[in-house]
């Protein structure tokens, strides 16, 4: 038995395997941090070719998402869909992923069409997949078209062959299926860490909210750890085209595989961010011990935690799920990075966690995190005070291949039409959705992953229920807009937007959705007041959606920027920028790729990729103002009860900001009157962004604009000017 | 364990030992490459920094690359490590050494060579509880 408690038969698997197309290529060094090549995979036709990258893809799109971006481009049409056979899964990496030295340096990001959103949706993942494809030979790979056959992609960095193969035996779940792959493609102990494998689950066969989880081989623990590219479907459409796994295989990893141009830079600036990490981590985020979970009691204190599926921002039982809670549920206490050379050190696990539900009832098992967005959406959310039952709806969600976060919203959603009388047992066969029902969140899930019932109908989304609720039951349409926690389609991640409207900006004035990975600003809004005018939150909802593209396209990680600050960043000019850190990557970017680029152009290069994602949601049929509304919960509350329990306030901001003297009037009439100033605000900020972004006051990019930042490419401006 | 015991007020700043270092893992007569250090404080006195066999390194290290010997002493493989530094960074005495345009980090695995050229006594090989 395995660590996991899964039995492999691995020569058994193997036997089955089938090899249907094996393509071998040239090795040739990495340059600089680029390859210049990407790879191509079509599943309908089984071609395998290496494509040279140009020069103005290179100029234009950097690495990374922008990689992504540009190969999803020119591969779909306005009309696919995210099951139309050409659209792709794009993986991407960036110049400066792989190396060792800098914390978070070990990024993946998959693009596809998403099934939620219809648009593009982009998720930077941690793991060594990626890393390990770019050594391998590839800055990039996008596979389209659909297999007949469950398949597996191998990828063997070291013999330079690539094979696609059919494999009928191994698992489907995450948790089963990585370790199989690890011990089937590592020839002893020690190659097991030069194994990464990118999976999905059952879960994500029937959801439209299925994630691609990249392993990384736990040398420590003896097993592989799961990350997710979480948001939007990627792992939906991974199993539609019914690819059960990509494995690659690269051994040979130093610090100088990206052959940078100037390495005692890059060694030095990543060892002033290690000390500073080692140095202040224990007195500022505590990622090294607790990880991003480390948030749970700060957002419940701000009244910023998501619970009751947005109704309110704290609960006092808020206290079960807590940062010390989650350390003494951690075990092991060591450095646990996704990446090597990250001392960040944020992923977190649970050894040995007796299930007490589902397929793997009785099984001890490892769970990666839980993280703050999961123990928000997945605990406060839905009401679970329950650590042990968060834990497990983390592990399901992750080998089943499903987005904790969405899960998290969805599972809200679905209770509070629970409680609204909008479900009954009787719709939802006999799951009893109360708040705090873990045991019938968790069968939900196990029925999506048996695509069964009303499984099949939740694991569609917010959006989809929306609409099947009011077709289906006669809900009411306005109520279920407004509290169906949706951007786009995808569903809100765990941050309570209603008192900062720039951070309804930093969720729905978004390429991809409601995710927090453009702009986080609520202290910087709601808490310190650094923001006050429409016309400084259109600043920051220009800087920072861009600025914190870059590391997306990049192939880095987000945390290691502002997670952990500089002990004088508070009196630096800007300190919300964390100007020494930025200073960081302009030198990391030109010390790897030879350029001489300085914050400009590292914000030139973000904002080429940002507004091109805009161009694309245009080209899939979105892209324009109305597609940029929150639902009103995110502004607002939605009801009376949500306005008494926070009637001081609300009765205060009627006073001071609207003049309007509450004395006398319902909460109704106050709920109406709040409304209609906070749907005012929202539509001014949105003509300050948009103004700022360079857009049209219906969200697209201007010709002007697009020559100002040279992205004026001919299929772009064709394409906008159609909507101008 | 096992670990090279430093009396800096012996030392008269010779810089033996740093040579007798350096010469015998990286042939060549180079301050840089010596796993010992001989500094000089505000006062005129002498300092000197070995790895004193802590291990903090050894936890730190993403790759187990790092690990102790019988005798306590803490090794580095370098078939196993990455370059990424992070045992350098988290080395409390700061004696994880690196040179400009090394990759693999080095320290002090208490051999003795530097004991025995020693001219003041001002180094020692013991052993002592972890």
């Amino acid at each position: 038995m395995s660590a996991n408690e899964t039995k492999h038969d691995i020569e058994k698997i193997r036997k089955a395997h089938k090899v249907l197309k094996e393509f071998s290529y040239e090795m040739k060094p990495v340059v600089k941090g680029y390859n210049d090549r990407t790879l191509y995979i079509n599943l309908d036709t089984l071609e395998i070719k290496e494509k040279p990258v140009p020069a103005e893809m290179k100029k234009k799109f950097i690495g990374g998402k922008g990689y992504d971006l540009k190969l999803l481009w020119d591969a779909v049409k306005g009309d696919t869909k995210w099951d139309s056979p050409e659209n792709e899964i794009c993986i991407a990496m960036g110049p400066i992923a792989g190396n060792t030295n800098y914390p978070g340096s070990g990024k993946s990001i998959v693009t596809t069409i998403s099934p939620q959103t219809g648009i593009p949706v982009d998720c930077n993942v941690g793991g060594h997949f990626g890393p390990y494809l770019k050594f391998s030979g590839f800055d990039a790979m996008e596979i389209q078209g659909k297999s007949k056959s469950e398949i597996i992609i191998y990828i063997d960095g070291n013999q330079n062959k690539i094979q696609i193969m059919e494999a009928p035996e191994e698992a489907v779940d995450s948790h089963v299926l990585a370790e199989q792959l690890h011990e089937m493609f590592a020839a002893n102990e020690r190659e097991k860490q030069h194994v990464s494998v990118v999976s999905a689950g059952h879960g994500a066969e029937h959801a439209w909210i299925g994630c691609l989880n990249f392993s990384y081989w736990d040398k420590r623990r003896k097993l592989p750890r799961l990350k997710q590219a979480g948001r939007g479907g990627t792992g939906t459409v991974f199993r539609n085209k019914k690819l059960k796994a990509l494995v690659v295989k690269y051994s040979g990893l130093t610090g100088k595989s990206n052959n940078p141009v100037d390495m005692n830079t890059l060694q030095k600036t990543g060892l002033k961010l290690h000390k500073e990490i080692l140095t202040l981590d224990d007195k500022q985020c505590q990622m090294r011990t607790i990880g991003t979970a480390h948030l749970v009691e700060i957002m419940n204190d701000y009244d910023l935690l998501p619970t009751k599926n947005f109704r309110f921002g704290s609960h006092p039982e808020a206290v079960k799920l807590a940062s010390w809670v989650w350390k003494a549920h951690f075990t092991q206490n060591v450095p646990d990075g996704c990446w090597f050379g990250c001392t960040m050190s944020c992923a977190h696990g649970v050894d040995n966690f007796e299930l007490k539900t589902g397929p793997y009832k009785g099984h001890k098992v490892l769970v990666d995190g839980p993280e703050y967005e999961t123990v928000g959406g997945c605990g406060s959310n839905p009401a679970i005070f329950d650590p042990e039952a968060v834990i497990e709806i983390n592990f399901y969600c992750d080998t089943y291949g499903l987005d904790t976060i969405s899960f998290g919203t969805i599972t809200g959603f679905v209770m509070d039409c629970y409680e609204n009388g909008i479900l009954n047992k009787e719709r939802t066969g006999g799951l009893e959705m109360t708040w705090g029902n873990w045991e019938a969140t968790l069968e939900m899930m196990h029925r999506i992953a048996r695509g069964e019932g009303f499984g099949l109908i939740a694991g569609k989304g917010v959006k989809y229920m929306q609409k099947y609720f009011v077709e289906q039951y006669g809900a009411d349409a306005q109520f279920l807009k407004d509290i169906g926690m949706h951007g786009k389609g995808l569903e809100q991640s765990e941050y309570m937007s209603k008192e900062s409207l720039a951070q309804q900006g930093g969720y729905y004035l978004t390429n991809k959705g409601p995710q927090h990975d453009e702009a986080w600003l609520i202290f910087m809004d709601m808490v310190n007041n650094h923001i006050p005018t429409f016309e400084k939150k259109a600043e920051a909802l220009h800087y920072f959606p861009v600025f914190r593209t870059w590391f997306s396209l990049q192939g880095l990680c987000k945390l290691p920027w502002n997670d952990v600050e500089p002990a004088d960043n508070a009196q630096q000019p800007e300190p919300n920028k964390v100007p020494e850190h930025v200073q960081n990557y302009v030198d990391i970017f030109n010390a790897i790729t030879g350029e001489h680029i300085d914050k400009q152009g590292l914000m030139l290069q973000s904002e080429r990729v940002y507004n091109f994602q805009r161009v694309f949601n245009l080209k899939m049929g979105h892209g324009k103002r109305p597609d940029d509304y929150p639902p009103y919960r995110a502004m607002g509350p939605v009801t009376v009860e949500e306005y008494e329990s926070r009637a001081e306030r609300y009765d205060k901001l009627l006073q001071e900001k609207q003049n309007i003297d509450p004395a006398g009037k319902s909460s109704a009439e106050k709920v109406k009157l709040l409304r209609q100033y906070r749907e005012q605000q929202y539509e001014s900020l949105i003509d300050a962004v948009f103004k700022r972004r360079g857009w049209s006051p219906q969200g697209v990019p201007t010709v002007e604009h697009l020559k100002e930042i040279g992205m004026d490419l001919p299929d772009v401006l064709a394409l906008v000017k159609k909507h101008l | 364990m096992k670990y090279l015991k430093t009396l800096a007020e012996a030392c008269i700043g010779c810089n033996t030992c740093m040579s007798v270092c350096s010469k015998l893992y990286f042939k060549e007569d180079n301050p840089e490459k010596s796993a010992i250090r001989v500094g000089q404080a505000a006062d005129g006195s002498y300092t000197l920094a070995a790895c004193d066999q802590c291990q903090a390194c050894v936890a730190e290290c993403p790759t187990l690359a790092i690990t102790v010997n019988k005798q306590g002493v803490v090794l580095i493989n370098k078939g196993l490590c990455i370059n990424c530094l992070a045992c350098v960074a988290v080395c409390p005495t700061r004696t994880m050494m690196t040179y400009h345009g090394g990759l693999v980090p080095f320290k002090c695995i208490a051999c003795d060579a530097c004991v025995k050229e020693c001219p003041t006594n001002a180094l020692k090989i013991e052993v002592k509880e972890k």
